[in-house]
């Protein structure tokens, strides 16, 4: 799985054991480091990464094979919803309950986060103890390369190794402080990004991942890809969100279906694969409004049959996490 | 754009891998966003080409999530090896139609491919020289979201080429066309001409009052063409019978031949074609 750039086809990858024993490492420039085992040390920020993450409760990915299904859409409403004052209070104890919370944007060519946010032209600020994040609300610190970038048609043009960098900066620089819950929203796919993200997250502990997907067989596809991902890399998934599920139109009521679930839905996928479904979150054109403009659809439209599906989907994952400490205790 | 009967000006022929010497016209579809709709577009502009007596290839290098051959009904298809490279698959009897895709080559379609930039880049490599097109007038490359790996590669692997250009699709929300920003700024710098702009997803129209919802906002595309002064090619609404005939993997361009997608798909080919 991890090939160097000058690795020649069919190198056995530097963690095997057979690195820079094959017959393919024949003249690969990185045969002696393979061999003499160097390469299987461990990358030094892995360790401060666990010690950065010390203060971090819960690390929750946001994930899918795919794009465009509302991932950081998802990942938005879940830090808002976690971050939320009265988030978790009916559980039983009636002291003030406030999460802190924090959202990390790894998707470094298509950002999405900060717009979502209205924090469009936010910068970072470098201090003595690493970058310090933006804040969205007193309690929902956020990062993202979009803080970074100059103008809001910078594109990010990087190969593999410069996004790893980057997320490894992200990872070990940020001074988030004490946290609850940091939320990690990834880009589509499985390839850099996430073997990054999850290899720099090894030892600080991930608590679980989310799978956002949409109802029709062409996102299911690649979300089996990505769930398939998970087990290879051992990041235990905590569920499936199924989101864009219904459409209700504004004016008669009547209910459409605009991305068929010709297959079952996330719903039989769930059943198939024995995961948990955690809700599905019908098409609020609502949503897409509230995040072009940077507001928080929970607080826009507090009674909407999306918003009680997300803070349901919230109340879950919050669940899981705490039990998950709970058992570890 | 260059003519049909133009002389290749650009690379000598032994450069030239076996592959692509049969293919006229290279167009890659792109946007900086994910789940757009650049499959989508893919397939129905492949469609509409044939449908105007056109010969297509489309390569889909969206290696992580390819969705080409799920949408033309054939996820199960291999491809074959010859002695001319590998033989791309042909969904329709009368083999107007050619595609590539990794997804072809994979045993397992649930396996998820978990490889970092390099090693994608050799198999784009491959992909570009290694498949026997034969004669075909127009190659559609499918690409994944970003501005990564596949991308520089890809434009990289085609300057000698000289490809028509890059088609961006785009769905109406500021936060779709802020990615789309950034693939413009990438086309500019890797100098690849830019077509144009087509705004997927704009507007639904309920079937029971016929009342049009924006659900995904409206316009964006249509902004984002003007204030760069890239042509706007046109607006795709959403219809619910595109996503069902692309999930049974039908032709939709000859099943609703009167519907509105269907004419935008006939509005935004003859645009690009036009000059050619």
């Amino acid at each position: 799985m991890d090939v160097p750039t000058d690795a020649p086809e069919h190198c056995p990858g530097t963690q095997s054991e057979e690195a820079g024993k094959t017959s393919g490492c024949a003249g690969c420039p990185n045969q002696q480091i393979c061999s003499s085992g160097k390469a299987k040390e461990v990358d030094p920020a892995v360790d401060q990464i666990r010690i950065r993450m010390l203060p971090v409760k819960h690390k929750i990915l946001v994930l899918s094979g795919k794009g465009g299904v509302g991932k950081s859409t998802f990942s938005t409403c879940l830090a808002r919803a976690l971050a939320s004052d009265n988030f978790g209070r009916e559980d039983g104890d009636n002291q003030f309950n406030q999460k802190q919370v924090a959202l990390l944007d790894v998707d470094i060519c298509g950002p999405s986060v900060p717009t979502m946010l209205g924090l469009q032209n936010e910068q970072v600020h470098q201090s003595g103890s690493g970058w310090s994040p933006v804040y969205a609300e007193d309690n929902l610190a956020v990062m993202s390369i979009g803080f970074l970038l100059g103008s809001a048609d910078d594109a990010v043009i990087w190969r593999g190794p410069k996004k790893n960098t980057m997320i490894k900066n992200f990872l070990r620089d940020v001074d988030w402080g004490e946290l609850d819950y940091l939320v990690v929203d990834t880009p589509p796919g499985t390839s850099d990004e996430h073997l990054s993200v999850v290899t720099y997250l090894n030892k600080a502990g991930i608590d679980g991942a989310v799978i956002v997907t949409t109802p029709q067989e062409i996102s299911l596809q690649d979300v089996r890809k990505e769930i398939d991902f998970c087990h290879k890399v051992k990041v235990p998934i905590l569920g499936v969100v199924e989101n864009m599920s219904a459409f209700v139109c504004p004016r008669c009521k009547t209910q459409s279906v605009i991305f068929p679930p010709s297959t079952g839905g996330a719903e039989k996928m769930c059943q198939d694969l024995g995961l948990t479904l955690l809700g599905k979150v019908p098409l609020d054109p609502l949503i897409g409004k509230s995040c072009d403009e940077g507001k928080s659809f929970l607080e826009e439209a507090p009674n909407s049959k999306a918003t009680l599906a997300l803070m349901e989907i919230a109340k879950r994952i919050k669940g899981m996490c705490e039990n998950r400490s709970k058992l570890e205790r | 754009m260059k003519s049909d009967s133009a002389v290749e000006p650009q690379g000598p022929e032994e450069n030239t891998p076996s592959g692509l010497r049969g293919v006229k016209n290279i167009i890659i579809v792109m946007s900086g966003k994910g789940g757009v709709g650049k499959s989508t577009v893919t397939v129905e502009l492949a469609l509409t080409l044939r449908s105007m007596g056109k010969k297509v290839g489309i390569l889909d290098i969206d290696l992580c999530g390819p969705s080409i051959p799920r949408m033309f009904g054939i996820s199960n298809q291999r491809v074959h090896q010859s002695s001319y490279g590998w033989i791309p698959v042909y969904p329709l009897a009368d083999k107007t139609i050619a595609l590539m895709s990794i997804g072809f080559l994979m045993n397992n379609p649930d396996e998820a491919v978990v490889w970092r930039g390099p090693k994608k880049n050799s198999l784009i490599k491959q992909l570009l020289d290694g498949v026997y097109w034969d004669d075909i007038d127009y190659l559609l490359i499918d690409t994944p979201p970003g501005t990564s790996d596949e991308h520089i590669t890809i434009v990289e692997a085609l300057r000698q080429y000289s490809p028509e250009g890059a088609v961006l699709v785009t769905t109406p929300q500021a936060v779709s066309v802020a990615d789309v920003r950034r693939e413009i700024t990438f086309c500019r710098k890797a100098t690849l001409p830019i077509l144009g702009v087509v705004e997927n997803m704009s507007g639904f129209i309920c079937p029971n009052c016929e009342e049009c919802t924006n659900v995904f906002s409206s316009g964006g595309g249509k902004d984002l063409a003007e204030e760069y002064a890239i042509p706007y090619l046109g607006n795709i609404p959403i219809d619910p019978e595109l996503t069902k005939t692309l999930e049974e993997g039908g032709n939709f361009i000859e099943k609703f031949p009167d519907s509105r997608v269907a004419s935008t798909m006939r509005t935004i080919v003859t645009n690009l074609i036009r000059d050619q």
